[in-house]
């Protein structure tokens, strides 16, 4: 979006110039209604599919469901349940761990492969493809794949283990490991994702700064460190702010790995703050309940999104 | 240049406006249109079994023959989704002219005023509801009125592998087993070496649990449906059948069978017996492996013969337009001749008595007579008005115990408190 309105910025400019005083005003007002008319359908859409349901789902979260969209006023009965609710407690433990790993792991590695794949290598498309495929694979399609690998009697994952005389775990139907089962898979599918951003970043950076540095006598690694990472700060501040609300919001991979309905014994262990909410709202129809859920997970990402923006001045660097 | 673009880009919303706008419109526009005419009625018609879908276009053309005035569409919506779309068309006042209902859903509905009794329409028509099982048409009676005319059942029965019987040299299990008797031939059919199991437990309620906590004496819920039956120490013991057989080996753990089902594994030879629906009869037909290597028989008997019903119906919604056309199209549904061609596909067992005989026919390497006869005996799917709720903490309990996380006894009894809390709350 910044990038977009940045490049437009300038040639708006070049045309306002050239007119004279009375015209720009009216040119600009032209502008206006222009720039308006261009952001309407974000703007609209923003308004009718994410405000809107955000202002119906808090008010939503004090009320009783009674199926087929009846409901009656509830007070904060739905929030005083919540608090009772042993599994808010797991969900809430299972999304914080999910999020402390998962989203640095994922940053950390996303960046070793972006640092990789910028360099002039043969075939070097091919690895970026390869990397980036995962991202456009549904993640119903992932979901089916990893069942599989991770099958502890007849998976691949395990068969392997197996031939060096390791006996593998029961990665998805162990409660003790599941969960980081689901976080393995989520990183390997989140990487090809960051790897984009952060191969931009770094084509972003202007090669003198490492042809100095060289002339100065710089490794490789003390370039990365003083060069790539302090000048890929706003990419990693973006991924780690986008990385982190998806994060907490986790759902899809643990419902299809882990399934619902087929009895596994991990499932429990193993839910998160939205696997609450769906089972909530659309298996056992308690709506409100449901809302209320969400809105723990509303003010728990605004929360932490706030802090992340307070502390970017400390060290992400704009140049 | 500047400007052609934004002028395009102009064009290009108020195109995006224009068809949305139009999207949104048609569908009343149609509705509306065939109602003022009179003549013409378009009904629509949801289900949501692909394996269906055949014999169910062949009666709404079979019906559009007799009553050239009614077209039927049909919307075909995977099981997955079904009932929410279904929930979400119903809040918005859409419902479909007529659709599949199940027993966890039905009273939920009728309560609700969601679809349109039919008790006068089977009266003025002489239809005899002794043409299908007692227990169906009392599954879909609420309050006093019939809500829809059924249109198959489910029973089960045990599924078997007859080479893996051969290989250990055990005779096939037939209508003399009881419970004991299973167990001791599992155990012998186990043989953890070959990872074959004598029979597979996962924590089902149709396919598994219901029917040996009916057979012990015990029940789900009680007939009034005020009060859970899962504190009984009948329905524990019925519960107990299935973790000792894990216990003691002869079944793979919940685990296991989490991660690999358990028709997955009986398709592969794993499993030597397993309890199993009908609907699975067309299924084990298609399969090359259990084509000819597998049968079904009678459960093995408990201190009662009887095991667990379930069958789908065909309902009318209650702000349907055309309610006279619809009713017509349901009676066509539920009479013998829609049955027949349903029998005939082999896709599922149609409701009305007598014709259950052509889909035996359909697949004639299954003793498949047993689910017919097992409908006679057979108790009804326990459900209440709002089934959903404590159907999803069965599961997770039962889960839990079945997983040795926590006993079987404190698990039911959980489940009966909180059923009960439910329950009281319906």
């Amino acid at each position: 979006m910044n990038a977009m309105s940045s490049q437009l910025q300038p040639e708006m400019h070049a045309a306002v110039q050239p007119k004279t005083n009375k015209s720009l005003n009216r040119m600009k007002r032209s502008d206006w209604f222009w720039a308006y008319l261009m952001i309407a359908p974000t703007l609209i859409g923003l308004g009718v599919f994410y405000l809107w349901p955000i202002v119906q789902t808090i008010y939503l979260s004090f009320t009783k469901w009674g199926g087929f969209g009846k409901y009656k006023w509830a007070g904060l009965h739905n929030y005083e349940l919540l608090l009772k609710d042993p599994n808010l407690w797991i969900a809430l433990k299972n999304t914080l761990i999910y999020t402390v790993i998962a989203v640095p792991v994922g940053i950390a590695i996303s960046i070793f492969i972006a640092v990789l794949l910028n360099q002039k290598i043969k075939g070097i498309s091919i690895y970026r493809t390869l990397y980036f495929l995962p991202v456009v694979t549904m993640a119903a399609a992932v979901a089916m794949v990893w069942r599989w690998l991770y099958n502890a009697d007849y998976g691949l994952i395990n068969y392997l283990l197996g031939s060096i005389g390791i006996e593998g775990p029961r990665w998805i139907s162990d409660p003790a490991i599941a969960l980081y089962a689901v976080i393995i898979v989520a990183v390997w599918s989140s990487i090809g994702y960051n790897m984009v951003i952060f191969l931009a970043g770094l084509q972003g950076i202007p090669r003198s700064y490492y042809e100095a540095a060289e002339i100065d006598g710089a490794g490789p690694v003390r370039m990365f460190f003083k060069i790539t990472l302090p000048l890929l700060t706003p990419s990693i501040f973006f991924v780690s702010i986008t990385s982190l609300i998806g994060a907490f919001q986790v759902f899809d991979l643990i419902y299809l790995m882990l399934g619902s309905k087929m009895g596994n014994p991990a499932t429990e262990q193993t839910q998160t703050m939205a696997y609450l909410f769906f089972t909530n709202g659309f298996e056992s129809g308690n709506g409100g309940y449901a809302a209320a859920v969400a809105v723990v997970l509303l003010v728990m990402i605004l929360i932490v999104t706030a802090i992340q923006m307070k502390l970017q001045k400390k060290w992400v660097h704009y140049d | 240049m500047k400007k052609l673009v934004s002028i395009a880009m102009a064009a290009l919303l108020v195109a995006v406006a224009g068809c949305s706008g139009g999207g949104q419109s048609s569908a009343p526009a149609g509705t509306t249109d065939s109602a003022a005419s009179g003549e013409k009625v378009t009904l629509t018609y949801a289900l949501w079994d692909k394996n269906q879908m055949p014999a169910m276009e062949e009666m709404a053309k079979k019906f559009n023959e007799k009553n050239p005035n009614v077209d039927i569409k049909i919307e075909l919506t995977p099981n997955k989704q079904y009932w929410t779309k279904m929930e979400a068309a119903a809040t918005g006042g859409t419902l479909p002219d007529i659709f599949w209902i199940n027993g966890p859903r039905i009273i939920k509905y009728a309560d609700n005023d969601m679809l349109l009794p039919i008790t006068d329409q089977i009266k003025a028509d002489g239809i005899d509801l002794n043409n299908y099982p007692k227990a169906l048409v009392d599954l879909y009676t609420y309050d006093g009125q019939n809500y829809a005319l059924p249109k198959d059942f489910d029973t089960i029965g045990l599924w078997y592998n007859k080479k893996l019987f051969d290989d250990a040299k055990v005779p096939y299990p037939d209508e003399t087993w009881d419970w004991n008797k299973l167990k001791e031939v599992a155990k012998q059919l186990t043989d953890e070496k070959k990872g074959v199991w004598g029979i597979a437990a996962p924590p089902y309620g149709q396919d598994g649990f219901y029917n040996t906590i009916l057979q012990n004496g015990g029940y789900i819920i009680s007939e009034d449906k005020k009060t859970s039956g899962y504190d009984k120490p009948e329905t524990i013991e019925g519960l107990k059948f299935w973790t000792d057989l894990i216990n003691e080996k002869a079944s793979p753990t919940a685990a296991q069978l989490s991660e690999t089902e358990a028709t997955q594994l009986f398709e592969s030879g794993k499993i030597a017996m397993m309890y199993n629906g009908s609907w699975m009869a067309s299924a084990f037909h298609k399969n090359e492996y259990t084509k000819d290597k597998v049968d079904v028989t009678y459960l093995p008997k408990g201190k009662e013969n009887t095991s667990v019903i379930h069958g789908l119906g065909n309902v009318i919604s209650a702000n349907t337009k055309h309610p006279k056309e619809a009713w017509e199209f349901v009676k066509f549904l539920g009479s013998k001749e829609g049955a027949e061609i349903l029998a005939k596909s082999g896709a599922a067992i149609p409701a009305f008595n007598g014709t259950q005989d052509t889909w035996m026919q359909s697949m004639p390497n299954f003793h498949l007579k047993i689910f017919i006869d097992q409908a006679a005996v057979a108790k009804p799917y326990p459900i209440s008005k709002d089934t959903a709720k404590w159907a999803k903490l069965e599961t997770e309990l039962m889960t839990k115990a079945w997983a040795g996380q926590m006993s079987v006894e404190d698990a039911s009894k959980e489940l009966a408190q909180k059923m009960n809390e439910m329950l009281s709350q319906e």
